[in-house]
């Protein structure tokens, strides 16, 4: 359903090339891991997916529409379907749990209707619905930063679940939780892509959550596709073409 | 390379030198002059204004004043008749010797007066002209001694001497002076507060078009920005028309108060049906064409039926309440209130669909310049954006003369016309070839600059300059200030706003961008919730600010409690004067505690 085609991003005006000719095809309900290095460019790729990047060249088709050439109103559809998780979980801290996850909707809203803060009442059923799915539908009148962490970040799920997503990009979900709510995190990803169908791409730090959870990986460094595989066969030798001669696995 | 020693002293004392002569020169332009702060009659200035500074004029007494006269001849004669002689229980003056030449010095002595009095020892001639010799100061004892000199009024009938002193009766009472000045304060801090709220009311949208963040990532085609500014114009132009013919239809409608009613309570149901209809709450499907065009029609009906709405209400409440003012009595300023916002809503109407007109050409002419880059070959787009720049240009260059014609009167049709379009269209031209046909000009970042640009230049104008050219408008006044100080806060506060825009959080703004949201949506849900609390907090501080300069601003004929201290200090009423320092002393240091307060509750 995705396909990915030379996909090439330059930071201009430093020059800095960020992804190299990426070219990869995800096929609907796979959960994929793209780990690397910081700045290998996990999170330009991901970015570029939905165009909060615009990539320099080469095509990105999400159920053979062309993302890359996609007008204004083109752009918002297409966004509408893709839910994105961060590290930072970039809720609104001012605003109540509820409203970070009707946030979702806005790409279905119409945006005369958002001048007025309006949200249909279907909508905030089904926001209640997700709050409660994932575990936290006591909290739906509190401030999104009077929350946990781990918290914050299932309210960020709760905001993509609610664009009734075909794919979710997470870009480092875990990276600011501790081992055990990381795992708490990866299981509701695993149970969205489980249950809902929804195609995860994940960008991940550490192999023990890619072997546990993703069904393919693939690693990039300095922007290039290394590998592209299984989660096991990411044996010492691939580790080192992935993370450098330097490095040693933990964990 | 390595500087020597001795060429770093020499430069080190070269830079004293420098700075000794910089405030020498800086003594001499400012007559630093410490002789003056020495001399005795100086000093004695000083103490007098200090001590008057330090007794304001707050309260009064009801005063019961007492006359004692004395008869005397001036200068003694044989035949003069016997005064009478004073009863000695009640109060009398006694003067030594009993008569004198004019111009002599006699001693004056009083007896049983009011004890601690003053008052002034006068001469009346047979004229009855009063001539003050002196004043007089009782002791406890109610008696006093002068040593007056006699005028030179020598005649031969009996003359008089006339003490007269004032006693306070009853308690302290507010002077005039203490009630001037608390009138002037209260219209003061309301002057602070209505500049602060219009002010503010127009700073907050322009500090978002001032906001780096929010306006680089607008860029558009040139084709785009050439049909904008070809429609802008337009778009004002009939923006301002149809606000013309709906307020006639308006005028005509509340001749009669059934027409207004109808119109009142029809247009907003009419324009919900319609809303209802133009603007479902979910986009699901892509709109059908038929969607796509009647839409924006019934958008744009609907938008017409709301500015006749605004019409029909500002002319109600015009009448309504000027109807209001002699029933109400003594709150009739609520009826004048209600026709004065009636007023201001009428004013604003045909600026705002004038502007209004302006976004949707503007906005309509950048989605037809989206269209022909996208949809029209390369050739034919460059012959359209050549044909195009030049007329933009021509069209943009031709108002500016047409601004410059107007403040200069030039009225020179070629010069302030001609030669403008002519430069512009070949510009624009230029530009047109110069840039790639796919190519977006950074627009957002253009106007930002622009409106930055403005913001400063508007700043660094101090209130107290801008009321002069109010008071010329609107007369010399509080409403003078009023203008004054919200252009000043207009300044001031986009650019502190505009500032806390820039400093907000990147990551939910990323976050609402990806959910699809469009540039408004993003700015209502990740931006507006962010800067809420800094806002409140520039908002207090400008009210803060704008008492402690709506104190002054009557000094330029902005009204206020200046004004009356500066009539005082030109009349060197210092007690007076001192009174409304104190109060502004009392409002200010209030105020600052208030905002200070509140500002911590905002946060």
């Amino acid at each position: 359903m995705l396909k990915i085609q030379n996909l090439t991003k330059v930071y201009m005006p430093a020059n800095v090339r960020a992804l190299e000719d990426v070219t990869f095809d995800v096929p609907k309900g796979q959960f994929l891991a793209v780990i690397g290095l910081s700045g290998s460019g996990k999170s330009t790729l991901l970015r570029c997916i939905n165009r909060l990047v615009e990539p320099t060249s080469g095509k990105i088709f999400l159920d053979g529409q062309d993302v890359t050439v996609a007008n204004a109103e083109e752009l918002r559809r297409v966004r509408r379907k893709i839910g994105m998780v961060f590290q930072h979980f970039n809720l609104v801290h001012r605003s109540s749990v509820l409203t970070n996850v009707l946030a979702g909707r806005l790409g279905y809203t119409n945006p005369a209707w958002s001048l007025i803060n309006r949200f249909p009442k279907a909508d905030i059923e089904k926001a209640r619905y997700q709050l409660e799915r994932v575990g936290i539908g006591d909290k739906t009148h509190q401030r999104a930063d009077a929350l946990s962490g781990g918290q914050q970040q299932r309210v960020g799920i709760a905001r993509a679940l609610m664009q009734d997503p075909e794919i979710i990009l997470a870009d480092e979900p875990v990276a600011s939780l501790d081992p055990v709510l990381a795992h708490s995190i990866m299981q509701y990803l695993e149970k969205i892509n489980a249950e809902d169908g929804v195609t995860v791409i994940c960008s991940l730090h550490f192999l023990d959550l890619v072997h546990r959870y993703a069904h393919r990986a693939i690693a990039l460094n300095a922007g290039r596709v290394v590998f592209d595989g299984l989660p096991k066969e990411i044996d010492d030798e691939r580790f080192k073409e992935i993370y450098g001669q330097e490095a040693e696995r933990v964990g | 390379m390595k500087t020597p020693k001795i060429l770093k002293s020499i430069l080190l004392g070269l830079a004293i030198l420098l700075a000794l002569v910089i405030y020498a020169y800086g003594f001499q332009v400012t007559k630093v002059n410490l002789e003056e702060t020495r001399e005795p009659r100086r000093q004695m200035q000083l103490t007098r204004i200090l001590r008057a500074l330090v007794r304001p004029d707050i309260f009064t007494y009801e005063k019961e004043e007492f006359t004692v006269s004395l008869p005397i001849y001036t200068p003694c004669s044989a035949e003069a008749e016997a005064l009478p002689e004073p009863i000695a229980d009640s109060p009398y003056m006694v003067m030594s010797p009993t008569c004198a030449d004019p111009s002599t010095e006699v001693t004056v002595e009083g007896f049983n007066f009011e004890p601690n009095t003053t008052g002034p020892l006068n001469f009346i001639p047979p004229s009855g002209v009063s001539l003050q010799m002196g004043t007089i100061t009782t002791d406890n004892d109610g008696h006093f001694v002068a040593t007056v000199k006699l005028p030179k009024r020598p005649d031969t009938v009996a003359q008089e001497i006339r003490a007269i002193t004032r006693r306070n009766v009853g308690g302290p009472m507010f002077s005039k002076n203490a009630k001037d000045t608390w009138e002037k304060i209260i219209e003061t801090v309301f002057l602070a507060l209505l500049a602060t709220t219009f002010g503010v009311a127009i700073a907050i949208p322009i500090s978002f078009v001032a906001a780096r963040n929010i306006m680089t990532p607008i860029t558009s085609p040139f084709t785009s920005i050439a049909i904008s500014i070809l429609l802008i114009p337009v778009g004002i132009v009939a923006g301002g028309f149809v606000a013309g013919k709906l307020h006639t239809l308006a005028d005509l409608m509340t001749g009669s108060i059934w027409g207004a009613l109808a119109g009142v309570i029809g247009t907003p149901v009419l324009m919900w049906f319609i809303f209802r209809w133009a603007v479902p709450p979910i986009e699901d499907e892509p709109p059908t064409r038929f969607e796509r065009i009647a839409r924006p029609i019934a958008i744009f009906f609907t938008s017409l039926l709301g500015i006749l709405f605004l019409y029909l209400v500002s002319s109600l409440a015009i009448q309504f309440g000027k109807a209001l003012i002699v029933p109400l009595g003594g709150l009739g300023f609520l009826g004048k209130f209600i026709a004065s916002l009636g007023d201001i809503l009428m004013t604003l109407i045909p600026v705002v669909t004038a502007l209004a007109g302006a976004g949707v050409l503007g906005g309509f002419a950048g989605r037809v310049g989206q269209w022909v880059v996208e949809h029209s070959s390369h050739s034919a787009n460059r012959i359209t954006n050549l044909v195009l720049g030049g007329l933009a240009g021509a069209a943009l260059f031709a108002i500016i003369g047409a601004g410059i014609n107007w403040l200069y009167q030039i009225d020179n049709a070629w010069t302030t016309f001609g030669i403008p379009a002519i430069v512009g269209a070949i510009g624009g031209v230029i530009l047109a070839g110069f840039l790639s046909r796919t190519a977006t000009l950074p627009i957002g970042f253009f106007i930002y600059s622009l409106t930055r640009t403005l913001l400063n230049g508007m700043r660094s104008i101090e209130s107290l300059v801008m009321v002069i050219i109010f008071a010329v408008w609107v007369g010399i006044g509080p409403f003078a200030g009023v203008l004054a100080l919200a252009l000043h806060t207009i300044a001031s506060n986009a650019k502190l706003y505009s500032e806390q825009v820039e400093g907000i959080m990147a990551g939910p703004l990323e976050a609402i961008t990806a959910t699809g949201a469009n540039r408004l949506q993003t700015i209502i849900y990740a931006v507006i919730p962010q800067i809420v609390p800094p806002y409140i907090s520039y908002t207090m501080y400008r009210w803060d600010i704008n008492v402690r300069m709506s104190t002054i601003i009557g000094f330029a004929g902005g009204g206020g409690i200046g004004f009356l201290l500066q009539q005082n200090i030109n009349l060197l009423n210092y007690r007076a004067a001192s009174t409304q320092m104190l109060a502004i002393a009392i409002v200010v240091a209030s105020m600052d505690y208030l905002s200070s307060k509140l500002r911590e509750k905002a946060i």
